[in-house]
């Protein structure tokens, strides 16, 4: 069994008296330390699927599996245990908190962290965090003192103080220039190389997805291409091992 | 989540949008405020309505002999003469929920100054702390006479302003002599002006001197033995020698017991005996302790046996102590409404800011959220945030209250008194509001979806 893995997947969203299927039959897997791509274009149920991913929603049906548990049919307090422990978030709009430090940015999980740090623990690690992405020399900036690209290390500084398996970044580069955005995504090439960190970067963007080693293409709620770890075989899934053909082949043509 | 870290967190966002927490504050600030300013300045007049009520003696307890009776005629109240002035010492002395004891010797007699004369309503002989008794020590002039004039029963007196201005017609009194019954007394003190009493009696017209003066000196007619005394009537005309202690003869103390009434009760014979005994109790409240007390104390000394009626009454201030406890009662109250309401107004303010504050911060929820803040950790830190503020603004409020009814007292001269339970409350209320107002907004920012809040703009 890999890191990750979606069994038949729905989600139905319910307006009114019309249903709407988001997502349709989603099985995938991701195995421990891939930087795996989910591409596709708007609507096509991306998020939802990054947000079943990440533990933020629940499946209508079909089943989950984050390294070795279900957690579809989680409550909503132990998938929050879960958030804090074993998945970071990286948002396209960074979303700091205004008017704080960017030290107490980082340190903010910690507060619903179930280990208990000293005040002075969370600041070390949070400031080593800091460092690491570069802004040592920024801890005590605000949000508005720093430039997109420094706010958006400042996100992920935060994403990992809680030292997660896994990173959802979604649209990590979406507002930053060309520039900054290779330097962002260089950052989550490093840390997938260097801290074995499983890293799933959600984007539109050709360009930013083929830093990853897989994509997965996702159209109209389904799987297109790249569901499946190369050379994973889940059994009972032909259209699975085609699909995980076809995406071989993106990659290929990508490249 | 430690709880210095919950508060610590509360008051970062507090501090992240400061003008607007001070604005939610003020509703607080001033309700508080108004409460402590209103309990102060409410205490203050209450304490000054009860004590000049207490001066008009409602505190004041009153000795009085018993009924006489024979063959089933009752003579009613003072008709014995039972009270001794060693009674009252005993009092002084034995009773601790007695402050001050006056022995009273009243008389109804003329009083002469040169040319004038006037019958004053009342003649009394006392000792000074009558005047302590009757909160009267402030003199208009000279002074108040003493224990050892009262010893030596000395003919000084102090006159009420009604017989100066009969008298003296505006004079200066002091040094003066006046015959009260044909016995000149030295006037030593005017009394301060105290008006009419309740019942409208003049409470000036009064001429104040040591008891055994007017016992031993002054013949009046005493009051108490309206019965037994009509064989000495005669005495007010007489003109009075100064070897004379009991002018036109003493009258019998008791009434001749029988001879088998003798024999089972031997009674020592009384020389003195006073009218009535004025007490006053320390305070309003040991006013029902002080008549117990007096009542077995009185009993004792009489050798009253266990069935046997007292030969005495204890009469008390019902009516004023009645309209002290109301006025207290009401006063509070009052303030009690007036706490309430602004304390109401000043929640429902934090409550609508911390609405908007809910509103305006869902992004930072559905942040929170996302990195692994449970349900109740979002309700927790709204709720705490609520407290602070209000605890804040509680704070703030017995400052700015403490510091208005000062600026009242030191600008109106009004009377404040600074009451500990009205802060512990005010603290405690503002507590209260702020979890009471701060929940809805926590709950409803708990419930919010984590997703949606993400996606809010």
């Amino acid at each position: 069994m890999q890191f990750i893995e979606l069994r038949n997947i729905y989600k139905t969203y319910h307006i009114g008296d019309i249903d709407i299927p988001v997502l349709r039959e989603v099985s995938l897997n991701v195995a421990r330390g891939e930087l795996v791509a989910l591409m596709g274009t708007s609507g096509s149920g991306k998020s939802t699927l990054m947000n079943i991913l990440g533990c933020l929603d629940r499946p209508t049906s079909g089943e989950y599996w984050l390294d070795g548990q279900e957690v579809s049919r989680r409550s909503a307090d132990e998938r929050a245990l879960l958030r804090n422990r074993t998945v970071g978030f990286v948002f396209q709009s960074f979303n700091l908190l205004p008017r704080t430090s960017a030290l107490e940015n980082v340190m903010m999980p910690l507060a619903y962290a179930r280990e208990n740090l000293s005040d002075r623990q969370a600041r070390r690690r949070s400031a080593e965090l800091l460092e690491r992405v570069g802004l040592g020399d920024r801890l005590d900036h605000l949000p508005s003192q720093l430039s997109g690209g420094q706010q958006q290390r400042v996100a992920i500084a935060r994403s990992l103080i809680n030292r997660p398996a896994i990173l959802f970044a979604d649209e990590p580069t979406g507002n930053l220039d060309s520039h900054t955005s290779e330097e962002i995504l260089q950052m989550f090439k490093q840390l997938n190389a260097e801290e074995g960190i499983t890293i799933v970067l959600v984007t539109h963007d050709a360009a930013v997805a083929r830093l990853a080693r897989r994509m997965i293409r996702i159209h109209d709620g389904v799987i297109e291409s790249g569901a499946f770890v190369p050379g994973s075989n889940p059994a009972g899934s032909q259209q699975a091992v085609s699909q995980s053909a076809a995406g071989a082949q993106a990659i290929e043509g990508g490249t | 989540m430690k709880v210095y870290r919950i508060i610590q967190t509360a008051l970062r966002a507090l501090r992240r949008n400061p003008m607007r927490a001070a604005l939610t504050t003020l509703g607080i600030i001033i309700g508080v405020g108004a409460v402590i300013a209103m309990m102060e300045i409410g205490n203050g007049s209450s304490a000054a309505i009860q004590k000049s009520i207490a001066s008009m003696g409602a505190d004041n307890l009153l000795v009085q002999p018993g009924t006489a009776a024979s063959g089933g005629v009752s003579f009613g109240v003072g008709s014995v003469m039972t009270l001794t002035p060693e009674d009252a010492q005993a009092i002084l002395r034995e009773c601790p929920a007695v402050r001050a004891v006056a022995p009273v010797v009243r008389a109804r007699t003329q009083v002469v100054y040169g040319s004038r004369n006037w019958v004053p309503f009342s003649i009394y002989g006392t000792t000074p702390a009558f005047l302590v008794v009757r909160d009267w020590t402030n003199l208009a002039q000279g002074e108040i006479f003493t224990d050892r004039d009262v010893r030596n029963a000395n003919r000084v007196c102090l006159l009420g302003h009604t017989l100066v201005r009969e008298l003296f017609q505006g004079d200066s009194p002091i040094g003066k002599d006046i015959r009260i019954n044909n016995v000149s007394f030295k006037v030593v003190g005017v009394l301060s002006r105290k008006g009419a009493n309740m019942m409208g009696m003049d409470q000036d017209d009064i001429v104040v001197a040591p008891w055994t003066a007017i016992k031993y000196r002054v013949a009046g007619a005493p009051l108490a033995n309206v019965n037994q005394s009509s064989t000495s009537s005669s005495s007010s005309s007489s003109v009075n020698s100064l070897s004379q202690l009991y002018p036109g003869g003493q009258p019998e103390l008791y009434p001749a017991p029988s001879a088998t009434q003798a024999a089972d009760t031997p009674m020592p014979v009384r020389f003195t005996n006073v009218d009535q005994i004025l007490v006053t109790a320390r305070n309003s409240e040991a006013i029902p302790q002080a008549i117990s007390q007096i009542t077995a104390l009185l009993r004792a000394r009489h050798r009253i046996h266990n069935g046997e009626p007292d030969d005495f009454h204890i009469r008390d201030m019902t009516e004023m102590t009645k309209v002290m406890s109301s006025t207290a009662s009401l006063m509070t109250n009052l303030l009690l409404c007036v706490a309430l309401i602004s304390l109401v107004v000043g929640g429902v303010g934090i409550m609508n800011i911390m609405l908007v504050s809910v509103t305006e911060r869902t992004h930072e929820i559905g942040l929170r959220m996302a990195v692994g803040a449970r349900a109740r950790d979002i309700l927790r830190q709204f709720l705490v945030e609520a407290v602070v503020l209000c605890l804040a603004g509680g704070a703030m409020g017995i400052l700015v209250g403490h510091g208005g009814s000062y600026l009242v007292k030191m600008l109106l001269h009004w009377p404040i008194a600074t009451s500990p339970s009205a802060i512990i409350a005010a603290v405690l209320v503002s507590a209260s509001v702020g979890i009471v107002f701060g929940y809805y907004p926590a709950w409803k920012a708990s419930r919010m979806d984590p997703i949606e809040a993400l996606r809010y703009e």
